[in-house]
């Protein structure tokens, strides 16, 4: 595990070192700012506060898919395009320490760049209430999210060989698990609640958003996020035989 | 140290290395040479436990490659021909990154990078970030890297890529620093570099082994024992090649260049044969120009052996 960490901890430094992670926090906060004010706090009829909150974090799940997306694709994609895997493969590093280093580097920054993010919950303290269990109920939905997306995003990196090609290949893989619960909707019974519960965001996301946590929703999520590294290693292992 | 049987891998269809075979023993310095394509990179990775082969069996200090890669890597130091560089990152920490890599215990880290840094000249640009660096020293930092954790097992390969001149005479005396302290892998199509640095060469040649030894031996080998010389005439060739030919000890003789005013022969022989050649060719009424040894014996094994179809003389 001491390879894990040390693989996180240089990915992080990365992150903080070059301007691309600077240019996503910056865009994520700057993009859900907007989004916030416009949607949230912009409409003129009254609202209860937990609706303003609800539709905050539902903003706030998109902006953690795309952002999760962008942070993941350079992960492996990146090392392989410079050939500075060469680096990790060659040295007493099993594949899976190599995975779990990348990935917690980017949970690990996603939760960094989520963060100062909490102001903006607290703005509905100026005209309204809050409630502390619900402002935090969103963040772990979105933790959760964030993890699946990343690893899926992780995934899509192991699997291209260019930074762009990770973004398509994960984004598509996203946007196909999301979209299984609509068309879920389509098909017919028993197929249809399968396929809906297996959605990445309909059944799965809203609860937290309004201050549920589903023992079930929690372990859909950490089931995707395991699902995902654990093909992403198996991959990066397969590769040593081609 | 390094024992290989019968080495085969296939990229999909295709045979990237056909039936390897040789050992190495601790503390040689090997140089494989080959043209590009020839499967040099291939076997590198694979003893390098990067790569898994396809068949045959590679043992490194008595362990077989398939079976436990991790503990062999524990001991390699590996340079790919892209150096593995994370260009945000200062030459120090980057060092360090490496070391830890390798299980180098925390209380070490700081001597060993010094003494990988003093070995590569890499002291003045310890802060420096490597993304700044000239090629030159991007290369040298590649060698940092895999020396840091002192490896039993050094490979690099081509680790004079790209540099100037004067940068290849200090990798070369920089790989002769590192003679003795470890078994040394070298690949590089630069002969002159190999026959210097190397107690021994294997010739690869698209993907099989073609032939194997010191400089000597490999000369021997392809029948270049003593020598090859090369001279210019001022005459017509016709049947001066057969009145050459005659002398005892002359294997070959060929017309390399020819024109109205001179002809120039290549002579190889088993013996030095100068003396003989001079008389041959003023009693025979030719105006001899130019005598001379060729010094490039090196270049034309090479040549020799990576040109012969595979399957030729071993």
């Amino acid at each position: 595990m001491t390879a894990t960490w040390l693989i996180a901890r240089r990915e992080l430094g990365a992150y903080l070192r070059t301007m691309s992670g600077y240019v996503i926090a910056a865009a994520a906060l700057f993009v859900q700012g907007i989004l916030f004010n416009a949607l949230a706090l912009g409409s003129e009829q009254n609202r209860m506060s937990t609706e303003v909150l609800s539709q905050f974090f539902w903003v706030y799940s998109g902006t953690i898919i795309v952002v999760s997306v962008l942070l993941s694709m350079r992960l492996l994609a990146e090392e392989r395009q410079t050939g500075t895997i060469v680096l990790l493969s060659s040295s007493p590093v099993r594949e899976y320490e190599i995975v779990l280093g990348k990935f917690f580097s980017a949970l690990i920054f996603l939760i960094l760049i989520t963060l100062p993010s909490v102001f903006m919950p607290l703005l509905i303290l100026v005209n309204g209430k809050l409630s502390v269990g619900h402002v935090a109920t969103g963040y772990l939905g979105l933790f959760l999210l964030g993890s699946a997306c990343l690893a899926i995003g992780a995934l899509g990196s192991t699997l291209a060989r260019t930074q762009l090609l990770a973004v398509i290949i994960s984004g598509g893989m996203i946007a196909g698990m999301i979209l299984l619960f609509p068309m879920g909707s389509l098909t017919e019974r028993p197929l249809n609640d399968v396929l809906m519960a297996l959605g990445l965001w309909h059944r799965h996301f809203p609860p937290f958003q309004s201050g549920l946590i589903n023992l079930r929703d929690v372990i859909y999520y950490i089931a995707v996020t395991y699902f995902a590294l654990f093909i992403a290693i198996r991959v990066l292992e397969a590769r040593r035989w081609r | 140290m390094i024992e290989v049987d019968k080495l085969t891998k296939y990229f999909g269809e295709r045979a990237a290395i056909r039936d390897l075979s040789f050992s190495i023993a601790k503390g040689e310095v090997i140089g494989f040479l080959g043209l590009n394509g020839a499967g040099k990179t291939t076997t590198l990775r694979i003893l390098g436990c990067l790569l898994l082969p396809s068949s045959g069996t590679v043992t490194v200090d008595g362990i077989e490659v398939t079976q436990d890669p991790y503990a062999i890597r524990r001991n390699i130091g590996f340079l790919p021909d892209t150096p593995p560089l994370y260009m945000e990152m200062t030459v120090g920490a980057y060092l360090a990154f490496a070391a830890r890599l390798r299980h180098v215990p925390r209380p070490e880290l700081a001597a060993r990078v010094t003494e990988a840094e003093e070995k590569t000249a890499l002291r003045e640009v310890h802060s420096e970030v490597i993304g700044e660096l000239s090629h030159g020293f991007r290369q040298r930092v590649g060698v940092a890297q895999a020396i840091v954790h002192k490896p039993a097992l050094l490979i690099l390969d081509e680790p004079s890529a790209g540099l100037d001149p004067a940068q290849i005479v200090e990798m070369r005396n920089m790989l002769r620093g590192l003679r003795g302290e470890h078994t040394v892998l070298i690949s590089s199509h630069f002969l002159t570099e190999i026959s210097q640095t190397c107690d021994r060469l294997l010739v690869i040649q698209a993907g099989e082994l073609v032939g194997q030894g010191t400089e000597d031996e490999l000369a021997q080998a392809m029948g270049q024992g003593s020598s090859v010389i090369e001279v210019e005439v001022k005459a017509q060739p016709s049947g001066l090649a057969e009145r050459l030919t005659g002398i005892a000890g002359v294997s070959k003789v060929r017309i390399v260049a020819s024109s109205d005013s001179a002809t120039t022969l290549e002579i190889k022989s088993t013996r030095d044969v100068r003396a003989e050649v001079a008389r041959q060719l003023v009693t025979a009424g030719c105006d001899l120009l130019r005598l001379e040894q060729n010094e490039r014996r090196l270049e034309s094994i090479f040549m020799n052996l990576t040109h012969t179809p595979a399957g030729g003389p071993q």
